[in-house]
C-alpha cells in the first residue's frame, strides 16, 4: 500500500496494513507522518513530541 | 445510541508496542474499538466501555482519560490513580520506601536553594531528577557541589513552581546498566538489561536491551515495587550495585517494550498483557 508524503510528495510505502494514529517516516524527507484515515489512506505530519510524552 | 465494543484501546499514537498489541488483540479474536484520546470527552455519560487499555502516550491526556472514564464506570489499564502516581517521581519514590521495596536514598525539596543542601546532605555523585518526566528527559548527574550549584542556578531559572522543587537521588554505579523487568498482573514476565555508553540508560537515548536472567529476587523486587504503586502492567526499572544490590528507580506504568522484546523475541509482551484484558474482560462484562 503507497501514499504520497504530504511534505514532499514521495512515495511512501507500507509493508503491512498500516492502523490509524500509527507513525511512519517518511523515506525521502524522513518527516515523521500520522496515518489519519485507512480508505482513502491519508498521511500528515505528524504531532511534535510533547514534554510528557513515554515512560 | 451507539453501541461500542466492550474493549477500548486509548491511543493517540501507534508505536511498536500498539501495534504488537493490535496485533495480538486480533490473534486473540478480542473485539475491540480504537479510540483516538484525542477526540476523548466525556464524564458525563453512563459507561461506554467496560474495560479500557489505556495506551495514551501523554501522561496528562492518560491520567485525565483514565479518570474521565472510570467516572464513567469504565475499569481502566492501568487506574488513574496509578497513572497519577507513576508519573511523579516523588510520591513512587515514598509509595515504594513506605511498602519496604528498596529504592536509593531520595529527597524532595521544595526550592534550588534547598535542592542544594538536599545534595550536600545526601552527598555527591547525586542524580537530580524533574519530578514529572519522561525517557530520561533533563535527568542530571551532579558529580559534586560545584555542579550542584550551576544546576539548581539553572532550575531556579525555570519557569513553573513545579519545575523548581528538586527531586534528587544517590546515584547508584551500575555500569550503564539498568534491569527491565515487565510485571503482568503480579506475575514478572522477564528481565533485560539496557545498556548504555552513558550512565543514562533509557532505551529513548539509544541505548541496547540484552536478556538477563530474571533471578528469583529480582522477580520479588519487581512484583513487590508494581505492587507498591498498584500497577497491574508495569515495566520495572532496576540498578544493580557494584555489590550486587538491587535498587528500583521507577515503575513504568505505560510500559514500553520494544527494547524488552528485541532481547526476549520469545516473550510476546502485548499476547501477556492480551491475556490478562481477557480475563479483567471476563470479569467486568
Amino acid at each position: 500500500m503507497t501514499t504520497a508524503c504530504p511534505e514532499c510528495a514521495a512515495d511512501v510505502a507500507f509493508a503491512d496494513q498500516p492502523h490509524l494514529s500509527e507513525v511512519v517516516e517518511c523515506g525521502d524527507c524522513h518527516s515523521e507522518l500520522e496515518v489519519t484515515t485507512l480508505d482513502p489512506l491519508n498521511l500528515v505530519l505528524a504531532p511534535d513530541v510533547e514534554e510528557d510524552w513515554g515512560e | 445510541m451507539t453501541a461500542h465494543a466492550q474493549l477500548a484501546l486509548l491511543v493517540s499514537r501507534v508505536r511498536y508496542e500498539e501495534r504488537q498489541l493490535l496485533a495480538a488483540l486480533q490473534r486473540h479474536g478480542v473485539k475491540y474499538e480504537q479510540v483516538d484520546t484525542r477526540t476523548l470527552h466525556g464524564g458525563l455519560q453512563d459507561r461506554r466501555w467496560p474495560v479500557v487499555l489505556n495506551r495514551e502516550i501523554g501522561s496528562v491526556r492518560a491520567r485525565y482519560a483514565a479518570w474521565t472514564l472510570e467516572a464513567e464506570g469504565s475499569r481502566v489499564l492501568n487506574s488513574a490513580d496509578t497513572i497519577d502516581l507513576c508519573s511523579d517521581k516523588w510520591r513512587t519514590s515514598l509509595a515504594l520506601r513506605t511498602a519496604g521495596v528498596s529504592t536509593p536514598p531520595t529527597m524532595m525539596a521544595m526550592t534550588p536553594e534547598a535542592t542544594l543542601s538536599a545534595l550536600d546532605a545526601l552527598g555527591y555523585p547525586a542524580v537530580i531528577k524533574p519530578v514529572s518526566g519522561s525517557w530520561g528527559r533533563l535527568v542530571t548527574k551532579l558529580e559534586n557541589r560545584t555542579e550542584a550549584v550551576t544546576v539548581t542556578e539553572y532550575v531556579g531559572a525555570l519557569t513553573g513552581p513545579q519545575a523548581h522543587l528538586g527531586y534528587v537521588q544517590s546515584f547508584i554505579a551500575s555500569n550503564n546498566r539498568n534491569i527491565r523487568v515487565i510485571v503482568i498482573n503480579g506475575e514478572a514476565v522477564g528481565a533485560s538489561y539496557q545498556l548504555s555508553e552513558g550512565w543514562r540508560t533509557n532505551i529513548a537515548w539509544g541505548g541496547e536491551c540484552v536478556r538477563c536472567e530474571l533471578t528469583t529476587e529480582l522477580a520479588k523486587l519487581a512484583v513487590s515495587a508494581a505492587e507498591a504503586v498498584g500497577a497491574e502492567l508495569a515495566g520495572v526499572d532496576i540498578v544493580e550495585d557494584p555489590d550486587g544490590r538491587h535498587w528500583v528507580l521507577e515503575v513504568n506504568a505505560g510500559v514500553e517494550f520494544s527494547g524488552f522484546n528485541t532481547a526476549h523475541p520469545e516473550l510476546n509482551v502485548a499476547d501477556y498483557i492480551v491475556d490478562y484484558v481477557k480475563a479483567v474482560l471476563v470479569d467486568a462484562c
